[in-house]
C-alpha cells in the first residue's frame, strides 16, 4: 500500500468504522460476537469517562464501577418495583449518579496526588457493600425481571436489538468528549494537569473544574449502568465491585489514558483478551485456578514497563511513520477552522497612563524567624516598566508571590487600581487584570501553542460544558482562538501556532508565557525572572518583545536578577537586598548607587 | 451492649487493630522509600497465614516453589545483565545466593523437617514468604522506579491480581485457620484475656520496638530514612537507592508474613482475604498521611476497634462503616492542606 493511500485510509477510517459497526448489527453476525461487542460498548462508556478524569484531568478513580452500579440499580428498582418506563429509569439513573458524584466529588476531588485514588477505593468498596446489604436492592441476590427498553415501538429485548442503541450511545459519548476537549471548558480541564496554580492564575476555578470532570465521568458510568441493567435484565452487586472499578481503569490505561480513541481500544483489547484467556487457559492448564488474572495482570505489568503511554499512542506513532510527510503539527482546534465567526473580544478599560496602578505599602513576610521581605514599599504607574532587581536571595521572588496572591502577607497592603488586593486568591487577581508568567515555565507541553495562549483568555469567554458538548459555542471559540492568534503574532510566535508547546526552546516557551498572559487583556503584566536560564540570543529576542510591549504602553513589573538585561529595558528600578529595599530610581542613578554596587559586587572594606 | 461485651469487643478490636497497625507501618515504609502504594501487602498476609497452615497440616507449602520460580527468573535477569554489561562477579554470586541457594535451602529444610515446632513453623514461613516481596519489587517495580505514583499504583493493582490468582492455584479455595499459639485464658474481673490475643498484641509491640531501633540506630535503617526523605540527596550521599527499595520490600514482606502468622489463628483466612485486611491497614496508613508511623499505627488500631464494635451492632454494614470512615478523614486531611496550590508530586 502506498503512503498516500495510507493517508487517505486514515482520513476516512472513522466513517468506515461507523459503517462497519452499523452493518455488523444488521448482518447475521454470530450472537457471540454481538454479545462481546455489547460489552465492549458498555465498558467503553466507562473508560471514556476515565479518559477525561484520569488521562486528561490527572485524577485517578478506582470507583467508577460503583457509579455503573448506581445507574443500574436506580433504573432496576424503578422499573421492577414501581413499574416505571426504562426511560424514566434513565433519568433517575443519571440524576442519582449526578447527586452521588457531586457529593462524593465535593469531598474527594480536593485531595491531591495519591490520596485521591485511595479515597475512591474506599467509597467504591462502601457502595459495593451497600448494594449487597440493602433490602431494597434484594441484597446479594440482586434484582431480576427488569423490562427491556422500548424504542420507536421496538422491544430491545435481545442483545442484537440493544446493540445499535449501545453503540449509538458510545458514538455520541465520543463526539461529546471530543467537542468538550476542544473548547474553553476543555482547556480548563486540561490545564488541571499543568498544576493548579497555573490554572488558577488564569482564572480557572480548579475545584469546580475538577468536580465537573468527575461528575461527567460518573454520568458516563451511570449511563453504562442503565444500559447494562436493561441488557442483562437483572442486576446483582458483583459487577459493581472494586475489581470491576480497577478493570475500567486498566482499560483506560492500556488504551492510553488521555486518548479518547484509546478508551475504545483499551475496552476492546481487555474484553477480547480476558474472554480469550478464559477460553484458552483452562484447556491448557486445567480448571483448578483463576489463571486469567495471573496472565492478564502480568501482561499489564509488562505493557506498563515497555509502553507506559498505552496502546493508542503506539498505534498513532506507527501510522505517522507511514504518512507522506509528518509536519509535527497538532490538529487544528475547531475555533481556528471557522475564522469568519470570530469577533473582537471586549477589552478592559485600561487605566490612564501615569496614574498609580500598583501600590505596595510596607509589605512584610516572615517565615518563622526569617524576615524574607522587610517592609518594602514602591509604586508602579500605568504605562511604566518597573524592574524589581536584587542579587540571589534578596527576596524578589517572595515579594512577587505576595503581589501575585500566591503567599499571604504577614503585614502591609497591596493596592491594585485603587482596590486592596492582598489576601485575594490568584483567580480573583486574574479577573482584576493582573496576569503573570512563571519563573519555571508552566505550559501544557502536549497541547498546541495556540491553545496554551487561548487558556490565558479563559476569563474572556463564558460558554460552559453544555455549550461545548453541543458546539453552540462556535462564535466564542472562534473569537478566543483569534485573540490567541493575535497575541501569538504580537510576540512573534505566529508560525508556531499548531506546534506542541513542549517542542519549543526554553526562550520561546518564556515568550509563549508572555503571549498567554497578554491574552488575559491585563492591566499589569507580572514577569517572574523571564531571562533566567536563557542563552544570550534568547535574551535579546525576549528584550525585543518587551521593548515592543513598552512602546505599546503595556505596564510591566519585571522581577529579574540580571542587571544588564533590565538596564536598557525598564523606566525605573527598585533594588532589594536581604529582604529590604535599598535603592529606587532610574537605571543610570541606580547603577551608580554605592549600596547597589555593594550588594552586587561586594563591599570594599 | 453491656460493659463486659464492650470489653470483649475492645479486646477483639485491639487484636485485629494491632495487626492492621503492623501492616500500616509496612505500607508507610514502602511508600516513603519507593513511592509504591503497596496494595499486594494483603496477599503477603494471606500467603503467610496459608503457608503456616499448610505446614501444620503436614503439607509442603506451594509458596516455596513460587519462591524458587521467582528467584530463578530474577537470577536469569541478573545473569543476562552480567553477560551484556559485564558487572562484577561478586554481584552475580550474591544474586545466586539470594535467588537460587536460599529458595533451595528453604525447600530442603521443608523436606527434612516434616513437622517442626511452632517456632520452627514461624521461622520457615517467614523464610519462604518474606523474600517474595523483594523479588516482586525486582520484577514489577524496579524497572519503573522513576515512573509516576499513578503508574506504580496501577502496577500494584496488577501485581495484586497476579498474586491473587497464584494464591488460588497454590492453596485452593478452602479457608483455613491455623493453630492457636496458646490456649491460655486469664480471668481478670469481668474480662477473659485470651493468650492468643495477648501474644498478637505483644508481638506487634515487639516488632514496632525493633523497627524503631532499626530506624534509629542502624546504618541500614538510617539509609532507608534518608532515601525516604530525599531520593536524590541520598543517592548523592552514596546510598544505593535501589537497594533501599529492596530492603524496604523485604521488611514489608517480613511484617506481612508475620501479620499473617499472627492473624491466622484469630480468623478464618481464604486465598483472597488479604486484600481487605491490607486495605484496612491502608485506612490506618492514610490517617497517618502515609508519612507518620505512629499516627498510622494509631489509626489502624482505631480501625480495628471500629470494626469490632460495628460487627457486633451492625455486622452487615461492617465494611461499609470501616471504609466510610476514611471519607471524613480524607476531608479533614484536605481541609488541613487547604490553600496549598502547589502539587506535591
Amino acid at each position: 500500500m502506498s503512503r498516500a493511500r495510507v493517508w487517505v485510509a486514515g482520513r476516512y477510517a472513522p466513517s468506515v468504522c461507523v459503517l462497519l459497526i452499523v452493518l455488523a448489527g444488521l448482518a447475521p453476525v454470530p450472537e457471540y460476537w454481538i454479545t462481546l461487542a455489547n460489552y465492549i460498548g458498555l465498558y467503553s462508556l466507562v473508560a471514556l469517562g476515565l479518559v477525561l478524569l484520569t488521562g486528561v484531568a490527572g485524577m485517578t478513580s478506582f470507583g467508577q464501577a460503583a457509579f455503573v452500579g448506581l445507574g443500574a440499580y436506580a433504573s432496576a428498582v424503578l422499573t421492577t418495583q414501581y413499574a416505571a418506563s426504562p426511560w424514566v429509569g434513565l433519568l433517575a439513573a443519571l440524576a442519582l449518579t449526578l447527586v452521588a458524584a457531586a457529593a462524593l466529588g465535593a469531598i474527594t476531588m480536593r485531595l491531591s496526588g495519591h490520596y485521591l485514588p485511595l479515597g475512591t477505593i474506599a467509597w467504591g468498596l462502601s457502595l459495593y457493600f451497600l448494594f449487597g446489604n440493602l433490602e431494597l436492592l434484594k441484597k446479594f441476590d440482586g434484582i431480576t425481571g427488569i423490562p427491556a427498553i422500548k424504542l420507536l415501538g421496538f422491544d430491545l429485548n435481545s442483545g442484537r436489538h440493544i446493540y445499535l442503541l449501545i453503540w449509538f450511545t458510545v458514538g455520541l459519548a465520543v463526539l461529546a468528549l471530543l467537542n468538550l476537549l476542544d473548547s474553553r471548558t476543555g482547556r480548563a480541564i486540561r490545564a488541571l494537569k499543568g498544576g493548579l496554580l497555573m490554572a488558577e492564575s488564569f482564572g480557572v476555578h480548579t475545584a469546580r473544574t475538577k468536580l465537573l470532570a468527575f461528575v461527567l465521568a460518573a454520568l458516563l458510568a451511570g449511563l453504562s449502568g442503565w444500559l447494562y441493567a436493561h441488557l442483562q435484565r437483572a442486576v446483582n452487586p458483583t459487577p459493581f465491585g472494586l475489581s470491576a472499578g480497577i478493570g475500567y481503569l486498566f482499560m483506560a490505561v492500556v488504551g492510553g489514558a488521555g486518548q479518547v480513541w484509546g478508551a475504545l481500544i483499551g475496552a476492546a483489547l481487555m474484553t477480547v483478551l480476558s474472554d480469550w484467556l478464559q477460553g484458552v487457559l483452562p484447556a491448557l492448564l486445567g480448571q483448578s485456578g483463576n489463571f486469567e488474572v495471573i496472565v492478564s495482570g502480568s501482561l499489564l505489568i509488562l505493557l506498563l514497563q515497555r509502553a507506559p503511554g498505552g496502546v493508542w499512542p503506539m498505534l498513532v506513532s506507527g501510522v505517522q511513520r507511514l504518512r507522506p510527510k509528518s509536519t509535527g503539527t497538532l490538529p487544528t482546534p475547531v475555533g481556528l477552522r471557522t475564522p469568519a465567526l470570530a469577533s473582537a473580544l471586549p477589552r478592559r478599560q485600561q487605566p490612564t497612563a501615569g496614574s498609580t496602578l500598583l501600590q505596595v505599602q510596607a509589605v512584610r513576610k516572615t517565615f518563622g524567624g526569617l524576615v524574607a521581605v522587610n517592609d518594602v514599599s514602591f509604586a508602579l504607574a500605568a504605562g511604566e516598566i518597573l524592574g524589581l532587581i536584587g542579587p540571589n536571595g534578596a527576596g524578589k521572588s517572595t515579594l512577587f508571590n505576595l503581589v501575585s496572591g500566591v503567599l499571604p502577607l504577614t503585614a502591609g497592603r497591596v493596592h491594585f487600581m485603587g482596590q486592596r488586593v492582598d489576601g485575594k486568591p490568584s483567580r480573583w487577581l486574574a479577573g482584576a487584570g493582573l496576569a503573570r508568567t512563571f519563573q519555571h515555565v508552566r505550559l501544557l507541553p502536549s497541547m498546541s501553542v495556540i491553545e496554551n495562549v487561548a487558556l490565558g483568555a479563559h476569563l474572556r469567554g463564558h460558554c460552559g460544558p453544555l455549550a461545548s458538548v453541543l458546539r453552540s459555542n462556535r462564535r466564542e471559540e472562534a473569537s478566543l482562538l483569534a485573540e490567541a492568534g493575535r497575541q501569538l503574532a504580537r510576540v512573534g510566535l505566529g508560525d508556531y501556532a499548531l506546534r506542541e508547546a513542549g517542542s519549543l526552546a526554553l526562550g520561546q516557551q518564556r515568550i509563549l508565557e508572555i503571549a498567554r498572559a497578554l491574552a488575559c487583556d491585563p492591566a499589569l503584566l507580572l514577569l517572574d525572572e523571564p531571562a533566567a536560564g536563557l542563552r544570550h540570543q534568547e535574551k535579546q529576542a525576549l528584550a525585543a518583545v518587551l521593548r515592543q510591549l513598552r512602546s505599546e504602553g503595556v505596564s510591566v513589573l519585571l522581577v529579574e536578577h540580571d542587571m544588564d538585561f533590565v538596564m536598557g529595558l525598564v523606566d525605573r528600578l527598585v533594588v532589594m537586598d536581604f529582604g529590604t529595599r535599598i535603592a529606587e530610581g532610574v537605571p543610570q542613578e541606580v547603577r551608580r548607587n554605592p549600596a547597589v554596587l555593594e550588594a552586587y559586587l561586594g563591599g570594599v572594606d | 451492649m453491656d460493659f463486659s461485651i464492650a470489653l470483649i469487643l475492645a479486646q477483639d478490636g485491639m487484636t485485629t487493630g494491632a495487626v492492621y497497625a503492623l501492616l500500616s507501618v509496612a505500607l508507610v515504609l514502602v511508600f516513603a522509600v519507593t513511592r509504591v502504594i503497596y496494595i499486594p501487602q494483603g496477599e503477603m498476609v494471606a500467603y503467610g497465614a496459608l503457608t503456616i497452615a499448610s505446614l501444620q497440616s503436614g503439607k509442603l507449602p506451594a509458596t516455596a516453589w513460587l519462591l524458587l520460580a521467582l528467584g530463578m527468573v530474577v537470577f536469569a535477569m541478573d545473569g543476562w545483565r552480567h553477560l551484556r554489561h559485564a558487572a562484577n562477579r561478586g554481584s552475580l554470586s550474591r544474586s545466586a545466593l539470594a535467588h537460587l541457594v536460599w529458595p533451595l535451602l528453604m525447600l530442603g529444610l521443608l523436606h527434612v523437617l516434616p513437622s517442626p515446632s511452632l517456632l520452627g513453623q514461624i521461622a520457615l514461613t517467614l523464610g519462604v514468604v518474606a523474600p517474595l516481596a523483594p523479588l516482586i519489587y525486582r520484577l514489577a517495580y524496579e524497572p519503573l522506579a522513576d515512573a509516576s505514583v499513578l503508574v506504580l499504583l496501577i502496577v500494584s493493582v496488577a501485581v495484586h491480581f497476579v498474586l491473587l490468582g497464584l494464591g488460588l492455584v497454590m492453596f485452593g479455595a478452602e479457608g483455613v485457620r491455623s493453630q492457636a499459639f496458646s490456649e491460655l485464658r486469664l480471668h481478670v474481673g469481668p474480662l477473659t484475656l485470651t493468650g492468643q490475643g495477648l501474644s498478637v498484641i505483644a508481638s506487634a509491640l515487639l516488632i514496632m520496638a525493633c523497627l524503631s531501633l532499626f530506624f534509629g540506630y542502624s546504618v541500614a535503617g538510617k539509609a532507608l530514612r534518608a532515601t525516604a526523605i530525599n531520593r536524590l540527596g541520598a543517592r548523592l550521599m552514596g546510598i544505593p537507592v535501589a537497594h533501599s527499595g529492596r530492603l524496604a520490600f523485604l521488611l514489608a514482606g517480613l511484617i506481612g508474613a508475620f501479620s499473617g502468622v499472627l492473624i491466622g489463628p484469630v480468623t478464618t483466612l481464604y486465598y483472597d482475604s488479604g486484600f481487605l485486611i491490607g486495605l484496612k491497614g491502608f485506612v490506618g496508613a492514610i490517617i497517618g498521611g502515609l508519612v507518620s508511623y505512629s499516627v498510622a499505627a494509631g489509626g489502624a488500631l482505631l480501625v480495628g476497634l471500629i470494626e469490632a464494635y460495628a460487627s457486633f451492632s451492625a455486622s452487615a454494614y461492617k465494611e461499609v462503616l470501616v471504609f466510610t470512615l476514611i471519607v471524613p478523614v480524607l476531608a479533614w486531611r484536605s481541609l488541613t492542606s487547604h490553600g496549598q496550590l502547589e502539587d506535591d508530586e
